[in-house]
């Protein structure tokens, strides 16, 4: 089977169009991260969660007031997954980042319905909280930059500047979304977005590969119609493998429970902008930053020379 | 010739295979629900006979056991199904008693010869197995000033055995600070603490009304004070865990950074009762050896007034066990804990035998002095105490309460004698214990001597638990994923690449083969993340062979001859995938480095995942490419 096979689509000339969207979309994001700001999850704000699994379904009033009056006035007692599962939360406190709370919350709703079972329990001390929000935006900057140097090795600067401005955008629009929908921020949604970072990579460098090769091919042409040339030849490859990657995601987002919701959920939004950018993204700052045949022919001591001789003359 | 390998590259993927596929067998088998049975109490001892009368009594009730085996930890019974094993339980339990600790397990139900051949199933992580983390801070800050507290009394002792008469010592911050009278008092006293206290680096002040000196720790005492609460911390820790579940769990406890420990108990549901262990205080106590009665005598009933049975710890030296002897001593203490200021295991110069150093504070020091001068040749033992918190709990499991709604804490002491020595000379402050029967035996003592001594506090800063049923959906939901995306995969690939779909195809499936192989091997830690991980790269790892495909499309498409075009197809893609590839390792490489526990289950994975799809997707297909089709006249590719 196939399918877009020698298109000859003006992606460049598009790239007005594409940058408007961009642009809009960054802003948007940006502006709800302001704003509303992100839903970080247990891990990074600290505090206690409780997964507790009833035979059957369970009514939340009780369990709320029972918590409310005995000393939790905060927690928050809602249904997770189904109306037989409930998530307890409580926020950490100044002075109590006590570990014994989840045994005392345990202990509460033991005394409402003896078969309760205790499925899961997270404590997390408000230091360790703060540690991870500053090593998790440590991580994704360390990232960024060990790229930026390795494109900038094996490319050029231009390259470098094209791959981590598409990076920085996807980055920015997944981050966007959470804080747009109010989906939670925890550490698996963290690590799918540094995944993001790889998956949306990947994608730009075969596609800057190729224009490197058409530009040393390719010889009576501009900038952009070799890069348009490479979006095209690579076109069907960049689809088909977002397609594969976008297909175990779905199943994952379906398939692989309520823990892997949010790094689904992360991964999927990242694949999608992640292949918009590789293609308007990326090439455009190529095109802006005046990309030409000479930045990518191999250099030459003659040509030094040459050079200094036209000068003198 | 074009597209033809060499017999060795052949050889070399089958042995990759077969290695792969090998080591990859174990997690196959899946796990046998099993009983554990541990002595837990010093009278009881797991014998052939308990074997025996477990068997018994297991065939009277009607439950089929498929295997039982003795072990170094104690008996492990495999059954059929949870109910068996739950039934089994109930009677192990009655028939044994309080003596014995019965734990339910999942027992990997690898066969034995792949275990001698140490092909080990995959190691799950907490949050598929279930279990609790724990990661806990010790409170340096507190250690540092216990330790600066010693030596504002040392420096007392050692001015006023100088005779230089000084206003006072006291602590400010982390530094000892004395006051003096006079410049000259104060030249006087820095000689003396000078040679005495080499930990310590002098500055001198005056305050127009005193004329001080500030002792400051070095930098490299410091470090060492902190690796000294750290190490004794997690010998405690470790020690308490053991004893707790009777070596029916096999903890982990590791260091963290240079403050922090991370506990993780796979399999263990009662936090509370773990959260108690981790709440235990240690602390020792040097006592006289009661020598005018003996012990017979008091075990008979008839203790003397003044003195008290204790008993020796049980220790293993290789195999053999030497277990717990009474010893009689004076109830009269010489030193405590909090005196010992450091214990380090050495080798005696002159005969070569193993010591212990131990090193008293000024006010221990003055104690033992005077004892000792009076008592050379008397023998001396060391009490090892424990106090534990236990939380009270009623038949159903409830938590006991006071009428204050404070839960009910019971504690109890355990004391154990860790050494018994006779005294060879008149010694105060610092002293060694030598005639050790080995270097172990010394280390153990020292390990012993620093837990009882000054502790430094720990506090839990983390804790995940995981239930069990909550594990077994995790692995369940897990499996799913990765097979349904696998298929799906599959079947896209063989509708859009026909045959050589179905070769890319064959390349995915030995890329997991060798993922689970290389994680078994490793025995990294497989979390739910990790599993994400596999998943991801089900879907990422064909991207290698959709370069490929394409670029053979296309050199079709450019008119070239079939052979030309398999061979420029591979040779033109290779490096973009190569540096498409490190890219994600580099983002992987971070996470990994970053990231803590299932994070770093992910990272692994990922960067397994990434290493392996570029052998299977380049050269695995290769080969089977070549081997289809290379030298050979063809018409058209099916691809």
């Amino acid at each position: 089977m196939q399918i877009l096979t020698d298109t000859h689509i003006k992606f460049m000339e598009q790239r007005k169009i594409a940058m408007f969207v961009s642009i809009t979309l960054i802003v948007i994001s940006l502006a709800s991260l302001t704003i509303r700001g992100l839903q970080f999850g247990l891990d990074f704000t600290g505090g206690t969660l409780l997964e507790l699994a009833y035979t059957k379904a369970v009514e939340l009033g009780p369990i709320r007031d029972e918590l409310h009056n005995n000393g939790f006035p905060d927690a928050v007692v809602q249904h997770f997954g189904s109306a037989s599962e409930v998530l307890l939360r409580v926020s950490p406190k100044e002075g109590i980042s006590n570990a014994q709370i989840s045994t005392e919350l345990f202990e509460l709703v033991r005394k409402l319905d003896n078969s309760v079972e205790n499925r899961r329990v997270e404590f997390v001390g408000p230091q360790v909280g703060e540690e991870l929000t500053e090593t998790g935006g440590i991580a994704m900057l360390a990232a960024l930059v060990c790229i930026l140097i390795y494109v900038a090795l094996r490319f050029e600067y231009r390259f470098a500047l094209g791959s981590v401005a598409a990076l920085t955008h996807d980055v920015i629009i997944v981050l966007g979304l959470f804080s747009l929908f109010g989906i939670e921020f925890d550490l698996t949604v963290l690590a799918a977005i540094l995944a993001v970072i790889g998956y949306s990579l990947n994608d730009t460098i075969v596609v800057f590969d190729r224009i490197r090769e058409n530009f040393r091919k390719i010889r009576k042409s501009g900038a952009v119609e070799v890069i348009d040339a490479s979006l095209n030849q690579t076109l069907s490859r960049t689809i088909i493998t977002s397609l594969t990657t976008l297909l175990v995601l779905i199943v994952l987002f379906i398939f692989g429970g309520e823990l892997i919701h949010g790094f689904a959920t992360a991964l999927l939004a990242g694949v999608i902008v992640g292949t918009y950018s590789s293609i308007y993204v990326a090439s455009s700052v190529l095109v802006t930053m005046g990309i030409s045949k000479e930045d990518l022919a191999p250099v030459k001591r003659e040509g030094d020379e040459q050079e200094e001789v036209y000068e003198e003359v | 010739m074009l597209n033809h390998y060499p017999l060795w590259k052949y050889i070399l993927i089958i042995m990759i295979i077969v290695v792969s596929a090998f080591y990859a067998l174990p997690n196959i088998y899946g796990e046998d629900p099993a009983l554990q049975v541990a002595a837990s109490s010093r009278n009881a001892k797991i014998t052939d006979q308990t074997l025996a009368q477990l068997a018994q009594q297991f065939e009277k009730e009607g439950i089929h056991y498929r295997s039982a085996k003795m072990s170094e930890t104690g008996l492990l019974f495999r059954f059929k199904n949870e109910e068996e094993q739950l039934k089994a339980k109930k009677i192990a339990e009655s028939t044994l008693g309080d003596n014995y600790a019965v734990a339910l397990n999942l027992a990997p139900a690898t066969p034995q010869w792949l275990l001698d051949m140490n092909a080990q199933p995959m190691y799950l992580g907490l949050d598929l197995r279930g279990g609790v983390y724990f990661l806990m801070q010790v409170d340096m800050e507190a250690a540092i000033i216990k330790s600066v507290n010693t030596y504002v009394s040392d420096s007392r002792s050692i001015l006023r055995k100088a005779k230089v008469r000084y206003l006072g010592s006291k602590r400010v911050g982390n530094d000892v600070v004395i006051h003096f009278k006079s410049a000259e008092l104060r030249d006087k006293g820095y000689d003396v603490l000078r040679r005495e206290m080499r930990d310590l680096s002098f500055t001198e002040k005056d305050d127009g009304k005193s004329f001080i000196l500030r002792g400051r720790l070095s930098e490299a005492k410091l470090k060492e004070l902190k690796m000294f609460a750290l190490k004794q911390n997690i010998t405690t820790l470790r020690k308490r865990i053991d004893e707790k579940f009777h070596g029916l769990v096999e903890p982990i406890i590791q260091q963290q950074g240079d403050d922090r420990i991370v506990i993780q108990l796979p399999g263990i549901q009662d936090t509370a009762g773990a959260k108690d262990i981790l709440g235990a205080t240690a602390t020792l106590e040097y006592r006289a050896v009661d020598e005018e009665h003996t012990v017979e005598e008091a075990l008979s009933g008839r203790v003397p007034p003044g003195s008290k049975i204790y008993y020796a710890r049980e220790r293993k030296e290789g195999s053999r066990v030497i277990t717990a002897v009474p010893v009689l001593l004076k109830k009269r203490v010489i030193v405590t804990g909090e005196h010992v200021t450091n214990a380090q295991a050495g080798i005696d110069p002159d005969t070569g035998g193993a010591k212990v150093n131990v090193s008293l504070d000024g006010y221990g020091g003055k104690r033992m002095g005077a004892f000792t001068k009076d008592n050379i040749g008397k023998r001396m033992a060391v009490v090892y105490l424990e106090t534990k918190q236990e939380t009270v709990r009623d038949k159903d499991g409830n938590i006991v309460r006071d009428e204050n709604g404070k839960p009910v804490v019971k504690r109890h002491t355990t004391e154990e004698v860790i050494s018994n020595a006779v005294i060879r000379g008149h010694f105060s402050n610092r002293f060694e214990t030598t005639g050790l029967d080995s270097v172990q035996e010394a280390n153990d003592l020292s390990l012993l001597l620093r837990a009882g001594a000054l502790a430094a506090p720990v506090y839990i800063i983390e804790e995940r638990t995981i239930g069990p049923s909550l594990g077994q959906d995790n692995i369940d939901k897990g499996f799913e994923s990765v097979i349904i995306g696998f298929i799906a995969v599959l079947i896209f690939m063989a509708v859009w690449y026909r045959k050589f779909g179905m070769i890319a195809n064959i390349a995915l499936a030995l890329n997991l083969v060798i993922i689970v192989a290389i994680l078994s091997m490793l025995q990294a830690t497989l979390t739910l993340p990790g599993i994400a991980g596999i998943v991801l790269t089900v879907g990422m790892a064909v991207d290698a062979n959709v370069l490929i495909f394409e670029r053979i499309r296309e050199e079709l498409r450019n008119g070239n001859s079939l052979q030309n075009s398999i061979n420029a197809g591979y040779e033109k893609a290779l490096m973009t995938i190569a540096d498409a590839n490190i890219t994600t390792l580099i983002a992987a490489f971070v996470l990994f480095v970053v990231g803590t526990g299932p994070i770093k289950g992910f990272a692994v994975t990922l960067s397994i995942g990434i290493v392996t799809s570029m052998f299977t997707a380049i050269m695995v297909t290769r080969a089977i490419v070549n081997y289809l089709y290379g030298g050979k006249r063809i018409k058209e590719l099916s691809i």
